[in-house]
């Protein structure tokens, strides 16, 4: 495993909110390939450390390597075209598009049609927004939601809509998947098949960062994992290591094993 | 079933032709006026059409667009009048005047664009004011805009011979220089119908729509919001600079009178009126807030004449107070405007409930 090279490097990352310390110099390093998990109690940070690295908030302290070059701090677009796509924890789709739309909007990082394209509607953009549709169709049909392609992406249900935020996220190519609770409110068949999608997706070659309450699912599908709490990281190790690790069961349990 | 519905578009289509090609004369009929009347409608619709893609489409509030149809008029009218003694052709200006709208409007989004809804609307409604007191004011210590006094004798259009302001005869049929106009204008609107339509459905179109939904899944997503922003108010802001040229072309008088900030929201209204973000509602809310107004000037006079014997209430006066009680009316009980897109309808019908 230490072999693979490293994809995304977090150097020391800080973040408060006023008082609060919601990061302190968390360092890790997640490797191509890897489904990598982030676990800790509520409020430890850890979507707090998707929105740093996504550059939705702005680090007190730190950085991240991505691929061997720094990530710009407070660029969501470019940690996008950078190849860092996420999900969110409370699903944020755009409501009152189709499914099928809500993907294609996905594409907007890696297709070029302009204001004069779209006027003009010469050869190249029929052709790009033809692949751009096709694409997503794809996607809908990847993540197992294409009969519902038409449908407004507020009309989906919980679990579908889970699915459709994955969809528009891998529709612009990420090298890193980065998904916030994606098991969250799902039951225990959602879940599982939640599993298979995610082990297919690193199989296509995208690594993966989870977020995950879940336990059993975090340990049987991470590679490795850490654990953040209050803020700190407190081991990033392989899962039957921190399984075991009493300070994650102290972190957990909130008393020493 | 293809062959057929081809056959009932097409017959649409040309049906629609010939009134559009029929009402210059019709309203001809009755008076110079009422084509006069007809042009400002379409005019309108052309700067309705040109907001709705910064509004209807992206979702910013804009209350100073009024500003880019001055920046447009002025363009015209110091490029083509003896004002200065220039004057250039209608080829060159309206595309000088669209271009420099546009840097008009990137200049005053650039730094705005990331402000909140609210925000932006106080910073384009003070823009606005500051164009309109800039044009009242350039009249020293150099004489540029000639201050509150506009400026006067500004070229019409004219295309080789062919001038749109005089009355003139083709193929057996008298043309007065506002049916002329009227075609320029429809050509016009149909250009600007065309882009808003082919924009609506596009990677760019889907963009705007998306930052309306939730502007931070856009970004995460990787559209640039401010970019993308920005080309909608700097492609709203051309189109409000041709039409601010034409304006000037067609009147043959500027003055910064005509830049008020009622005109913003005349224009913000008759897109909000009609249907936000759908192009055949905000052709409806332009053609009948500037129609219906004057239809009432020439029913309100005569009407209380007839009632009272005398005059009681100024046409102008009532004019803002029926459309004031309109706009109450719409906003209580259509409040997705009078013809909305049949997803805007829904979306507000699942809000209420
Ligand atoms: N925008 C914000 N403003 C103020 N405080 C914030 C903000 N975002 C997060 N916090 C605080 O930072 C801490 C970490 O929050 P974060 O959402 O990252 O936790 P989490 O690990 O994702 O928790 P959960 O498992 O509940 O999602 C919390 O104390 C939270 O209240
Ligand atoms: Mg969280």
């Amino acid at each position: 495993m230490n072999a693979l090279p490293v994809l995304l490097e977090a150097q020391g990352v800080a973040k408060h909110f006023g008082g609060v310390k919601a990061l302190r110099d968390v360092s890790l390093t997640i490797r191509k390939g890897e489904i990598y998990g982030l676990i800790g109690p509520n409020g430890a940070g850890k979507t707090t450390f998707f929105n740093c690295m996504t550059g939705l908030y702005v680090p007190d302290g730190g950085g991240f390597l991505f691929d061997g070059l720094p990530l710009k701090a407070d660029a969501p677009h470019q940690a996008a075209e950078r190849g860092i796509a996420r999900t969110f924890q409370n699903i944020r789709l755009f409501g009152n598009m189709s499914a099928l739309e809500n993907v294609m909007v996905g594409r907007h990082v890696r297709t070029h049609a302009g204001v004069f394209g779209a006027v003009l509607r010469d050869r190249r953009t029929r052709d790009e927004e033809a692949a751009i549709a096709r694409r997503a169709e794809e996607l809908l049909h990847y993540v197992g939601i294409e009969d519902r392609a038409d449908d407004l992406a507020k009309n989906l249900s919980y679990g579908d809509q889970r699915r459709l935020e994955i969809a528009r996220a891998l529709a612009t190519e990420p090298k890193l998947l980065c998904l916030d609770e994606p098991a969250a409110g799902m039951n225990g068949t959602e879940t599982e098949e939640l599993r298979v999608l995610i082990e297919g997706i690193r199989k296509d070659g995208t690594t993966i960062l989870l977020i995950e309450h879940d336990v059993k699912l975090v340990m049987g599908l991470c590679d490795r994992v850490a654990v953040l709490d209050y803020g700190a990281l407190i081991i990033e190790d392989v899962p039957a290591v921190v399984q075991h690790d009493p300070r994650v069961i102290e972190a957990y349990i909130g008393v020493a094993a | 079933m293809s062959k057929w519905l081809n056959l009932r578009s097409g017959l649409g289509l040309a049906l629609v032709a010939a009134v559009l090609i029929a009402l210059p004369f019709v309203a001809g009929m009755g008076g110079q006026a009422w084509v006069r009347i007809l042009n400002f409608a379409i005019l309108y619709a052309f700067l309705a059409l040109g907001l709705n893609i910064v509004v209807g489409f992206a979702g910013l509030l804009d209350l100073g667009y009024i500003a880019f149809y001055a920046v447009g008029a002025y363009t015209w009218a110091l490029l083509a009048s003896p004002h200065f003694g220039i004057h250039l052709p209608f080829w060159a200006i309206l595309p000088i005047g669209a271009v420099l709208a546009c840097v008009a409007g990137a200049t005053l989004g650039a730094p705005t664009l990331k402000l909140r809804g609210d925000y932006l609307a106080i910073v384009t409604l003070g823009f606005g004011e500051i164009v309109r007191i800039f044009m009242n004011n350039l009249n020293a210590p150099i004489n540029i805009t000639n201050g509150a006094q506009g400026i006067t004798m500004i070229d019409p259009v004219v295309v080789g011979q062919f001038k749109f302001s005089a009355t003139s005869t083709i193929f057996g049929m008298t043309v007065t220089g506002p049916q002329k106009y009227y075609f320029l204008l429809v050509l016009l609107a149909l250009f600007v119908i065309l882009v808003n339509f082919r924009l609506q459905h596009s990677r760019i179109g889907r963009a705007w729509q998306a930052i309306r939904e939730d502007e931070i899944a856009a970004k995460a997503i990787g559209i640039n919001t401010r970019n993308v922003k920005l080309l909608a108010f700097a492609m709203g802001a051309s189109f409000g600079g041709i039409a601010g040229g034409i304006f000037a072309a067609m009147q043959g008088f500027v003055s910064p009178e005509s830049f008020s900030l009622i005109e913003s929201i005349m224009i913000l209204a008759m897109v909000v009126l009609g249907g936000m973000g759908h192009i055949p509602g905000v052709i409806l809310g332009a053609v009948l807030l500037t129609v219906l107004p004057e239809a009432l000037r020439y029913a309100v006079v005569p009407a209380q004449k007839a009632l009272f014997g005398e005059v009681l209430a100024d046409p102008e006066s009532l004019r803002m107070l029926i459309f004031g009680l309109a706009l109450i009316l719409v906003m209580r009980f259509r409040p997705a405007g009078l013809w909305p897109s049949p997803e805007r309808r829904r979306e507000l019908a699942e809000k209420a409930r």
